[in-house]
C-alpha cells in the first residue's frame, strides 16, 4: 500500500462527488435547477456533471422554483430521483406551496402509494457577505412541515455521506448546504471509498462533562471554537452536531445533556419560532430531572437578515455562546 | 468632455439584433370556438364514437347528479360539480391511451371515471375518508388537486421523464379558468414549450371562478391567446361540443406524441351547478344566463345529431340510461356503507418509516383510543420519556 498525499477536498467538492456517485451509480438521479448544467452552479457544487452525464441528466432549467420543484415532483412521480438545486435560500420561497402542498404530502396523500424520492438542495445561512435575499436561515419552515427529511451537514465528509443517503432516500429531503462551510476542508479524503451516513443520526462532535452545545450546520465550527475558548475558563463543552433536524435524535441529544446537565442550543436561524425551543422543550421534557439549569438559546435576532456589513452582529460568535455558557448557574456548582 | 457630453457620444457596438423565434401567427387561435356538432363536418364524424360519447355523457350527467344527492344526504363532504361540463369530462379521458396520464383537478372526478377508476374511489377525498382514494400509478390518474395549477407542472415533468425514458406517453392536464391567473400555470406551459414536452393542457372555461366572471380574471382575448406567449399552439372549442373537444384534443394528443410538444386547448363551457353544494350562486349570476346555458346542453347536443342521423333509436337511449342508473345504484349503495377508517393511517404513510417522534405519538393516540373503548390501560406511553 502507498501513501499519497491527498488533496483535501472542499465541502463544495464533497457534495460535487456525491452528485456525481449518485448518478454514476442510478440513472434514475437527475441534477436539475438555475445555473446548474454549462456554469456548474453558483458555487460550482454541480460542475463538470453536464459534460459527464448530459444535459437531459444535468438540467439547466427555467428561472422559476415553482416550475423547478413542479416538474421535479412529476418526474419523481414517473420514477426518477429528481436532485434540485435552488439556487439560495431565501429564493426557494417561491416553490414552497409545492414543497408544503405536494412534496412533503404525496406519499401521505396516497396511502404510500406514490412516494416521491427528490432531494432539494438549498444553500443556508449567512457570513459570506451576500447581499439582501442571500442569507436567510430558512431551517424552521422547512421543519415545521411534516413530511419532509431536513438534513444539514458541518463537515466535508457528512456532506457527501448524508447528500448521498439523501438521494438514495424514499423520502423527499430538504438538503441545507450551509453557505460559509462550502470552502472548509477536513480530513475527508475523496480517494477513499465512500461512507454513506444515515439521516436522522446525531453525533457528538467534541465530548466534554460541563455542559452541551446543541447545533448544526454553520455553527458547528462556531461552537467547537468557543468549546476551545472555554476551557481557559473551566469548562469542558460538549458540543453535539445533530446533522438531522428531522427526523430528530432525542436519544443522542438526551444522553448527552443528562451527562453534562446543562444545555445551550445554537443556531443562525431567530430564536422566537426557530429550532431552538422545539430542542430546547424536548431536552426539557426528557431531562429535566437531570439539568442544573434553563436550557439557554444562542440564536441569531427575531430580525430580517441584516445587510452584510452589519451581519457580523446578528450570527451567534464564540463570545455569545460563553457569555450563554456563564449563565447556566454556576455558582453553587463545581466547573 | 465632460462627463454629460460623453454620454451622449458613447456608441456601444450592439450584439446581433433579436429575432422573434416564430412567426407567431400559425399558434393563434380560431376567433371562434372551434364546433363540429351542427356543421357539416359532424356527417364525417364515425358513428361508434358518437355513441361512445353519447353513452359517457349520459353516465357522467347522472354520477354528477348521483354525488350532488350524496352531499345532501350527508356522504359526501363537499361535491363540485361538473354539470354542463361533461363533455370536456369525457373527452378528456376518451382521448388518451391506457399508458397516457391524466392531471385532474377537484372538478374533474367525472375524467378519472371515464378512464376507468371506481367512482367511490374517485370520490375519497369529497367523502372525506382519505385524501387519495386511488393508486395513481393503476390507472394513470394524479391525485385530484384542490391548490389550483399546482397539477400542471407535474403533468410537464412526467411527460418529459416518460420522453427522456424513450416512453410513448402523454400527459393531459386540466384546470379552469380561474387556474390560468395561478403562477403555476405560467411556469408549467414555459416549462413544457422549452423541453417540448408531450403534454395537452386542457382549460374548462366555466365561466367561473366559484363567483369571479372571467371578465376580472384576465384581459386576454381568449385563454387560448396565452399560448402563443409560450411558443406553442392555442385552440379554442366548444366546450360542449362533444366531438368537437375529443377532436381538438385528440389532434393535440397526437401532435405531443409525435414529438411536436404541448397544446393549450380552451374549450368554452359553462358551470351550470353552483361552485359546491356548500356555494350559493344566486349571489353572483342570473337565473335568465344559466337558463340560456341549457339550450346549449352537451348531451341534447349530441343526442340532436345521433337522431337526425338515425343512430339512436328508443332502445339504444334506454340501454345507455340503464346503464347509467345501475352506475348510479352501485354508487349510492357503496357510498351509503360507513367507510372503513384505520386511525394507524395517520401515522403509517408521513414517511417510508414512521420517525421516533410519530411513533410515540401513534402510541399515545393509541392509549386515548384504549381508553375510549374501555380496554385494560397499557403503561402510559406519554410523549415525555
Amino acid at each position: 500500500m502507498t501513501t499519497v498525499a491527498v488533496k483535501p477536498a472542499t465541502m463544495a467538492q464533497a457534495l460535487g462527488r456525491a452528485l456525481r456517485d449518485a448518478m454514476a451509480d442510478d440513472p434514475a438521479v437527475h441534477v436539475m435547477g438555475e445555473d446548474v448544467g454549462t456554469l456548474g452552479g453558483v458555487f460550482r457544487v454541480t460542475d463538470g456533471l453536464a459534460k459527464e452525464f448530459g444535459e437531459d441528466r444535468v438540467t439547466d432549467t427555467p428561472l422559476a422554483e415553482a416550475g423547478i420543484l413542479g416538474t421535479a415532483v412529476g418526474m419523481a412521480m414517473y420514477g426518477l430521483r429528481p436532485v434540485v438545486e435552488m439556487q439560495f435560500d431565501a429564493f426557494a420561497y417561491p416553490a414552497f406551496e409545492q414543497l408544503l402542498s405536494h412534496v412533503a404530502k404525496m406519499r401521505n396523500r396516497t396511502r404510500g402509494a406514490m412516494p416521491l424520492p427528490l432531494t432539494v438542495r438549498v444553500p443556508y445561512g449567512g457570513g459570506i457577505g451576500g447581499v439582501e435575499h442571500h442569507s436567510d436561515s430558512s431551517e424552521a419552515y422547512y421543519i415545521a412541515t411534516p413530511g419532509l427529511h431536513v438534513v444539514t451537514p458541518a463537515t466535508v465528509s457528512d456532506a457527501y455521506g448524508l447528500l448521498r443517503a439523501a438521494i438514495a432516500s424514499d423520502d423527499p429531503v430538504v438538503f441545507l448546504e450551509p453557505k460559509r462551510l462550502y470552502w472548509s476542508k477536513d480530513a475527508w479524503n475523496p480517494e477513499e471509498p465512500q461512507a454513506v451516513e444515515p439521516i436522522g443520526r446525531a453525533v457528538v462532535r467534541r465530548t466534554g462533562r460541563s455542559a452541551t452545545l446543541i447545533t448544526y450546520g454553520p455553527s458547528v465550527p462556531v461552537c467547537l471554537e468557543a468549546a476551545e475558548a472555554a476551557r481557559a475558563e473551566g469548562w469542558d463543552l460538549e458540543v453535539v452536531d445533530l446533522r438531522s433536524l428531522v427526523p430528530f435524535d432525542d436519544e443522542t441529544v438526551a444522553a448527552s445533556v443528562r451527562r453534562t446537565g446543562r444545555a445551550v442550543v445554537v443556531h443562525e436561524s431567530g430564536g422566537f419560532g426557530g429550532p431552538g425551543g422545539e430542542i430546547a422543550a424536548r431536552v426539557t421534557e426528557r431531562c429535566f430531572h437531570h439539568l442544573e439549569a434553563p436550557v439557554l438559546r444562542v440564536a441569531g435576532f427575531d430580525i430580517p437578515y441584516p445587510p452584510p456589513m452589519l451581519e457580523r452582529h446578528h450570527l451567534p460568535g464564540v463570545d455569545r455562546i460563553l457569555d450563554a455558557v456563564a449563565r447556566l448557574q454556576w455558582e453553587a456548582q463545581s466547573r | 468632455m465632460t462627463v454629460m457630453e460623453q454620454r451622449g457620444a458613447y456608441r456601444p457596438t450592439p450584439p446581433p439584433a433579436w429575432q422573434p423565434r416564430t412567426d407567431p401567427a400559425p399558434l393563434l387561435p380560431d376567433a371562434l370556438p372551434h364546433r363540429v356538432l351542427g356543421t357539416r363536418a359532424a356527417e364525417r364524424v364515425d358513428p361508434d364514437l358518437l355513441r361512445r360519447l353519447y353513452a359517457q355523457l349520459v353516465r357522467g350527467r347522472r354520477y354528477n347528479t348521483q354525488a350532488t344527492a350524496l352531499t345532501k344526504q350527508g356522504r359526501l363532504a363537499v361535491y363540485p360539480s361538473s354539470t354542463g361540463q361533461e363533455a370536456c369530462e369525457v373527452a378528456a379521458a376518451l382521448v388518451l391511451e391506457e399508458r397516457d396520464w391524466l392531471f385532474p383537478s377537484y372538478r374533474d372526478t367525472l375524467a378519472a371515471v371515464a378512464r376507468g377508476l371506481d367512482p367511490v374511489q374517485a370520490l375519497t377525498l369529497l367523502r372525506g375518508d382519505w385524501h387519495t382514494g386511488y393508486d395513481p400509478r393503476e390507472h394513470r390518474v394524479a391525485p385530484l388537486s384542490t391548490p389550483l395549477a399546482t397539477q400542471l407542472p407535474h403533468a410537464v415533468g412526467l411527460a418529459h421523464a416518460a420522453r427522456l425514458k424513450g416512453d410513448d406517453v402523454v400527459a393531459l392536464a386540466l384546470v379552469g379558468d380561474g387556474g390560468t391567473s395561478e403562477g403555476d400555470f405560467h411556469e408549467a406551459l414555459n416549462f413544457a414549450a422549452v423541453w417540448q414536452a408531450p403534454v395537452v393542457f386542457l382549460v374548462q372555461n366555466n365561466g367561473f371562478a366559484i363567483s369571479v366572471p372571467l371578465a376580472k380574471q384576465t384581459a386576454a382575448p381568449s385563454l387560448a391567446h396565452k399560448a402563443v406567449g409560450y411558443g406553442m399552439p392555442g385552440r379554442l372549442v366548444d366546450g360542449n361540443d362533444a366531438v368537437a373537444v375529443h377532436e381538438v384534443l385528440g389532434e393535440a394528443v397526437a401532435r405531443a406524441r409525435a414529438g411536436g410538444g404541448p397544446t393549450l386547448v380552451e374549450a368554452v363551457t359553462y358551470r351550470m351547478e353552483a361552485h359546491t353544494n356548500a356555494d350559493d350562486d344566486k349571489r353572483y349570476r342570473e337565473d335568465a344566463e344559466v337558463e340560456a346555458w341549457r339550450a346549449h346542453d352537451p348531451i341534447a347536443l349530441l343526442e340532436q345529431e345521433l337522431t337526425g342521423r338515425g343512430l339512436l333509436d328508443e332502445d339504444a337511449v334506454r340501454a345507455v340510461r340503464e346503464d347509467a342508473e345501475a352506475m348510479a345504484a352501485d354508487l349510492r349503495e357503496r357510498m351509503n356503507q360507513d367507510p372503513v377508517l384505520d386511525p394507524a393511517d395517520l401515522f403509517a404513510h408521513v414517511y417510508a418509516r414512521p420517525t421516533p417522534q410519530l411513533l410515540e405519538q401513534e402510541a399515545l393516540l393509541r392509549a386515548e383510543l384504549d381508553a375510549e373503548a374501555g380496554r385494560p390501560e397499557d403503561e402510559p406511553e406519554g410523549n415525555a420519556r
